[in-house]
């Protein structure tokens, strides 16, 4: 076991000998793949690792890589997560949840941990289904899907992540799909380097229970005119041709095509990330078909303090700037009544 | 000026009562510190409303502080007070029933009008329509005098400030009442206003006439003198249940060399120890406050599973929503301290006013086979040593361990001894070795059959806990019949050996005898107080407190075996009565219960006691 050498370390470094026990064909096994690629990239040390789940599919995820990890409860990886990264900033923490894990029973935890901002990247594997418990409709589940516990379709709105991020004051959004590992490792590496709570929409698919249910944006034939992927710096182009853009027309979103109307290149939306105000940013995380192509990429990437950074500060302060340095020193403060 | 004529007590109880904005609870801070100082032994209890401001006068606005002092060792707040200072009609109203016959009234004249008479709904005048017959009613124009006092300065401070200041009229009546040297309470107002010393001043002079005030009238001729305890040494503090219990934490921080780290949500009465960790940086504390009772617990077991000495705290409905963790921390067999400050319930019942209703909740409150160590503390001081016993036991049996404690000895306060660190035991986390091939997340110590430690961060050493059943030894997931029975029966083997580790039980009294007295947790001072009367009065009757209830001393069995009658007393339905009877079912055991979210009085304790030793 003994591994202290210090060597560039490569994805099979965080693979596992154990069989992955995923259903064949499942979205999981290409996340996996594009995590153990983008790890190398993000840190030398996997002892400093930590994976943290929650219970679902996607949360038998730190079984499968080779580094620290805690399989936790239903919902409940987040505080689990802070509660690490609050005590050992050291910890590079990854959080790996679905979209009934955190949307649904872990709803609260979510929008918590990300306002707090604390260094913890999360994946969610978002397949819009409950698989373990075998097909019933989950938060994302757009709404009249008919599953199992909605024969009639669903009767309620679908959570969009992305809103829910942002509307938490998320810090860094992106959204991915499991058919694209460039992508995925790409965007995996970015949001390991962001400082603060980074929130990775994983579009996957099961094989099972909700099979195709991102056909529309990620099959072969439809994906470039049905997605946009966005680069911090770089103009909002899309399309077979890379002929389409979009554009904010009376403050709202439109898909434009370069050429037309007399409309060329410089006049397309420049995509800036690390801007602080979220707007724009909320936008494009809405983006819907079929009017829109669906934003992918990093959406929002903005710097700002961390939780964990904050609190060691404050430790260190009150530290340096007390009299009290221990027990001894604490019981002996104020109000001591000596009766000889 | 009157005569003055002193009467030695061995004890004697007072309550402050008025409006929540009266400083009654400043007050009666201040009168038990200048009693410490003086040399007696003292114990304290403040009586809050569940509202924070209610309406001016009512009855449920009435804020209450009881002192208990002696020169003896004083282990309760006191049944029933000898002075009561009731600042309005209410205040007088609510507390008249916890008076003795005979007691000291003193009451705010300026406040006993018909208006007020009518919020704190008397239907008659309580001075002239025979309430108080057989009370020594000291009507003191508190409000008035005090406004005098303050104008006659000429600082220019207005009435509304100088209202604030009539507390300390209160008070300068008392160092009258009970000879003490009014100098002492001088110092404290001068390091309570350092920052302002024109209300230094007019606090002073405040003092000063409330105690000529006493010195010249007829009603409080009649003084009292507690002595100092006797045989009493050392450095002590006046502390409450829930800073001792805090502070136990840090303690078993220090002595660990674990940074403590607290997760929890606030609630009352719990949360005086988030507040008091939250203040305590100095000490490298880190404090969580989460979004809810179950991300509390949940942070802590992250930070345990980091490395850290990690603690949550709570009441009764917080621990119900902490179950699911606590089976986590069960089964990845991680170590976690969960105080849990009981209140009346069930929901959010009696949220003020303690009561014993959790012990089956901290014992069985889990789904599955989910054994967790059990310990609760006796008195607000032992809070103190018994926040570090859970401590010790969680980190070295890799255990969760709920501490038990209750809004009652939580909030009560008395002086704790105060001993040096290094006298207290080491504690010794099971840590392993960087890079130690032998490491397996599920090896075991032989002795105690606990896990080793092993944190994120250390070379060599990974591996992954959860939820889901693992194979003894090596950590994988394991759905193998034999081995979840296996393992099951390891965790509750592992808290049983805790017994192997933990002090016999010690009775109070002799050994053997009529009657014993079974109680458990924050019972202690007035059960105590009832059997030691009752031996003094030559009875045979001896108490068993018991700490630790799971794993129960060793000695337990042998310890009943020894008299003819058990009665066990706790502020439940019958909860530790029935688990001693699923222990050990060979003995019948009696029962005595309260559920009123007040504590036992030692007076009804003792009647209760006298008729069963009546009994043949």
């Amino acid at each position: 076991m003994s591994d202290t050498i210090t060597y560039k370390l490569s994805s099979q470094d965080f693979k596992v000998t154990n069989p992955v026990k995923w259903c064949a064909g499942c979205g999981g096994f290409s996340v996996l793949s594009a995590v153990q690629n983008a790890l190398p990239e993000v840190t030398e040390e996997k002892n400093k690792v930590v994976f943290v789940s929650g219970i679902g599919c996607s949360s038998r995820f730190p079984y499968y890589i080779n580094t620290y990890g805690f399989h936790s409860l239903h919902g409940r990886a987040m505080p689990i997560a802070s509660g690490i990264k609050a005590a050992n900033p050291d910890i590079q923490v990854w959080l790996v949840t679905g979209d009934g894990d955190s949307m649904a029973i872990g709803g609260n935890h979510f929008i918590h941990l990300i306002r707090r901002n604390l260094d913890i990247n999360v994946l969610i594997f978002n397949n819009k289904i409950y698989g373990l418990t075998k097909g019933q409709y989950s938060p994302t589940t757009p709404k009249g899907s008919k599953t199992k516990t909605s024969p009639d379709g669903t009767i309620e709105n679908a959570f969009n992540p992305g809103e829910l991020a942002m509307g938490a004051q998320g810090t860094f959004f992106a959204r991915v799909v499991d058919t694209d590992p460039k992508m995925m490792k790409e965007v995996f590496i970015k949001a390991a380097k962001h400082k603060g709570t980074s929130i990775v929409e994983v579009l996957e698919n099961c094989v099972i229970f909700n099979n195709h249910v991102h056909e529309d944006i990620t099959g072969k034939d439809v994906k470039n005119e049905h997605q946009i992927y966005l680069e911090h710096g770089k103009p909002m182009i899309f399309g077979n041709e890379r002929d389409k853009g979009l554009m904010i027309v009376n403050n709202r979103m439109e898909v434009v095509k370069i050429g037309e109307n007399g409309i060329t290149e410089k006049d397309i939306l420049v995509h800036d990330a690390k801007c602080s105000n979220p707007n724009v940013h909320f936008m494009l995380a809405r983006l819907k078909r079929p009017e829109y192509p669906v934003a992918m990429g990093v959406i929002r990437s903005y710097d700002c303090t961390v939780y964990e950074d904050m609190l060691t500060d404050q430790v260190e302060y009150a530290k340096a700037n007390s009299k009290i340095k221990n027990m001894d020193d604490l019981l002996n403060s104020g109000s001591v009544f000596e009766i000889e | 000026m009157t005569k003055k004529n002193i009467i030695e007590l061995e004890e004697v109880v007072v309550k402050f009562a008025g409006d929540s904005g009266d400083g009654m609870q400043l007050t009666g801070t201040q009168f038990s510190d200048n009693s410490a100082l003086f040399g007696n032994d003292l114990s304290t209890f403040p009586d809050y409303p569940s509202e924070i401001r209610a309406p001016q006068g009512t009855v449920s606005g009435v804020s209450g502080f009881q002192v208990h002092i002696g020169n003896k060792e004083i282990k309760t707040p006191g049944d029933l007070a000898d002075v009561l200072v009731a600042m309005n009609p209410a205040a007088l109203k609510t507390n008249m029933k916890w008076v003795k016959q005979g007691a000291t009234i003193i009451i705010d004249i300026d406040n006993f009008d018909n208006k007020s008479y009518k919020k704190a709904e008397f239907i008659d005048d309580p001075l002239s329509d025979g309430t108080l017959d057989g009370f020594n009613i000291v009507k003191a124009p508190i409000s008035s005098l005090t406004r005098a006092t303050v104008n006659d300065l000429a600082l220019g401070i207005d009435n509304k400030t100088a209202d604030k200041t009539k507390n300390q009229f209160v008070m300068g009546m008392l160092y009258w009442l009970f000879n003490r040297d009014i100098n002492i309470g001088l110092d404290f107002i001068k390091d309570k206003f350092a920052k302002k010393p024109d209300l230094v001043k007019a606090n002073l002079e405040v003092l000063k006439a409330g105690f000529n005030y006493a010195e010249t009238i007829e009603a409080m001729s009649t003084t009292f003198m507690v002595n100092p305890l006797k045989n009493r040494k050392g450095k002590f503090r006046n502390i409450t249940g829930n800073v001792a219990t805090a502070w136990g934490l840090i303690a078993a921080s220090e002595r660990s060399g674990l940074p403590l780290f607290l997760g929890s949500y606030p609630i009352t009465p719990a949360t005086e120890i988030l507040q008091e960790l939250s203040n305590m940086k100095k000490l490298g504390v880190k404090t969580f406050q989460a979004e809810d009772e179950i991300a509390g617990i949940c942070s802590a077991i992250g930070a345990s599973f980091a490395g850290h000495l990690a603690a949550t705290s709570t009441s009764g409905p917080g621990l119900a929503l902490k179950s699911e963790a606590i089976g986590l921390a069960v089964i990845t067999e991680l170590p976690i301290v969960i105080v849990n400050v009981q209140r009346s319930g069930p929901a959010t019942g009696l949220p003020t006013k303690p009561e014993q209703g959790d012990l089956l909740q901290a014992l069985y409150g889990r789904n599955g086979e989910s054994p967790c160590i059990v310990v609760a503390a006796t008195t607000p001081a032992k809070c103190y040593d018994f926040a570090f016993i859970a401590a010790k036991l969680s980190v070295e049996h890799m255990t969760p361990v709920i501490l038990l404690t209750d809004g009652y000895i939580a909030n009560g306060s008395e002086l704790m001894p105060i001993r040096p660190i290094a006298e207290f035991p080491e504690i010794i986390p099971p840590k392993v070795k960087d890079n130690d091939e032998n490491y397996r997340p599920y090896l075991r110590d032989e002795e105690k059959l606990s896990r080793f430690w092993a944190f994120p961060g250390q070379d060599g050493l990974r591996h992954r806990v959860g939820g889901l059943e693992k194979s003894n030894i090596t950590g994988e997931v394991s759905h193998d019949p034999y081995n979840h029975e296996d393992m099951v029966v390891i965790r509750e083997q592992k808290v049983q050996r805790v017994a192997n580790f933990i002090p016999e039980q010690e009775v109070l009294g002799e050994e053997s005898g009529d009657l014993l007295v079974v109680g458990w947790g924050g019972t202690y001072g007035a059960l105590s107080s009832a059997v030691l009367d009752l031996q003094n009065e030559g009875k045979s009757i001896s108490l068993a407190q018991f700490s630790y209830i799971k794993p129960l001393p060793k000695n337990t069995e042998e310890v009943f075996s020894k008299f003819k009658r058990i009665v066990v007393c706790e502020l439940n339905l019958g909860q530790f009565k029935s688990y001693l009877q699923s222990q050990y079912p060979q003995f019948d055991y009696l029962q005595y219960n309260k559920i009123q979210g007040l504590p036992f009085l030692i007076s009804e304790l003792k009647e209760k006691f006298n008729q069963i030793l009546e009994e043949k």
